[in-house]
């Protein structure tokens, strides 16, 4: 037991965060508004948790224009898909 | 605490659902479409082919009043199909509170169009040609394709439906003198039988 909780990862005891990480696993990449429409969270929200996602390097994103206007393009980083995947594991074993 | 982490489980799979497939395609649409096949079959039953033999295999020389009848029959079935799936999709889309234009659809709709187009193109040129025997069975097994390609980006089921249509396509290409048929099977029957199963599991 205390092996398996070892695993499940600080980073993802928010809500947000594993949802964040969660629609990450399936993109590629996804922009802010994207993101915002799919968790439903407000933009100050989604804006703090994707800061703390990023300085644990489980998300890196890329700015561009997109007619002028600036679009940022979040995606996971390997390191963080790899931690997503081991935080749902220790979740399911806790659940067996 | 157990049930605190089925929650999480059951949000993540939903946010990957949702985030990365169009969900609010609507089972009506495929009924709507399966229809407006069959009628446009019906007309072109009716008008074109009833007494002539253009189902074969070899070119034929078509009257160009014939040649201009089939393909305004055949774009107004494409016109018809298209603004009702998009009505019913809409309409779903929104009854989902869900917003009909945003990546997943720009993904589906790029996926789905990219072999659509190029079988579109490819039967207009054999159609010119005289080939009209070979443009229907053609006309599935692209469609059938295009259902294939856009199915990861969309329902689960719409891939079932994409090799069932390619499977009457390349049965079609071995019976041309029946392409008709296989057509109205095809776009007709097998869209309907599939509209009104995505229809109940989705949408009750």
């Amino acid at each position: 037991m205390k092996d398996i909780l070892k695993d499940l990862d600080k980073a993802f005891e928010n809500r947000t965060r594993l949802g964040i990480m969660a629609a990450l696993a399936v993109n590629d990449y996804l922009d802010f508004t994207s993101l915002k429409n799919v968790l439903g969270v407000t933009d100050g929200n989604l804006a703090s948790h994707l800061k703390s996602l990023e300085k644990s390097e489980y998300v890196t994103y890329v700015k561009e224009f997109v007619d002028r206007k600036p679009n940022t393009n979040y995606s996971a980083t390997i390191k963080g898909k790899k931690a997503f995947k081991k935080h749902i594991e220790a979740i399911e074993q806790l659940l067996n | 605490m157990k049930e605190n982490y089925i929650k999480d489980l059951k949000e993540i799979k939903d946010i990957m659902n949702r985030s990365s497939r169009f969900i609010s395609l609507s089972g009506l649409s495929g009924v709507v479409t399966g229809v407006i096949a069959l009628i446009g079959a019906y007309l072109a039953y009716s008008s074109i082919f009833s007494n002539q033999d253009y189902l074969l295999y070899e070119p034929v020389a078509i009257s160009k009043e014939d040649f201009n009848l089939l393909l305004l029959i055949s774009s107004g079935t494409l016109i018809a199909s298209v603004i009702g799936a998009i009505f019913f999709t809409r309409r779903n889309a929104s009854k989902k509170q869900e917003s009909i234009w945003d990546t997943q659809t720009k993904r589906l709709l790029i996926n789905l169009l990219i072999p659509l187009v190029t079988g579109g193109l490819v039967c207009l040129q054999l159609l010119f040609k005289g080939f009209i025997g070979l443009v229907l069975p053609l006309t599935l097994v692209f469609y059938g394709l295009a259902l294939v390609n856009a199915s990861k980006y969309s329902l689960p089921e719409i891939r079932n439906l994409g090799i069932i249509e390619i499977f009457i396509g390349i049965i079609c290409l071995q019976f041309i003198e029946y392409g008709l048929w296989f057509w109205v099977l095809g776009f007709g029957v097998v869209q309907i039988v599939y509209g009104l199963m995505v229809h109940k599991k989705y949408e009750k």
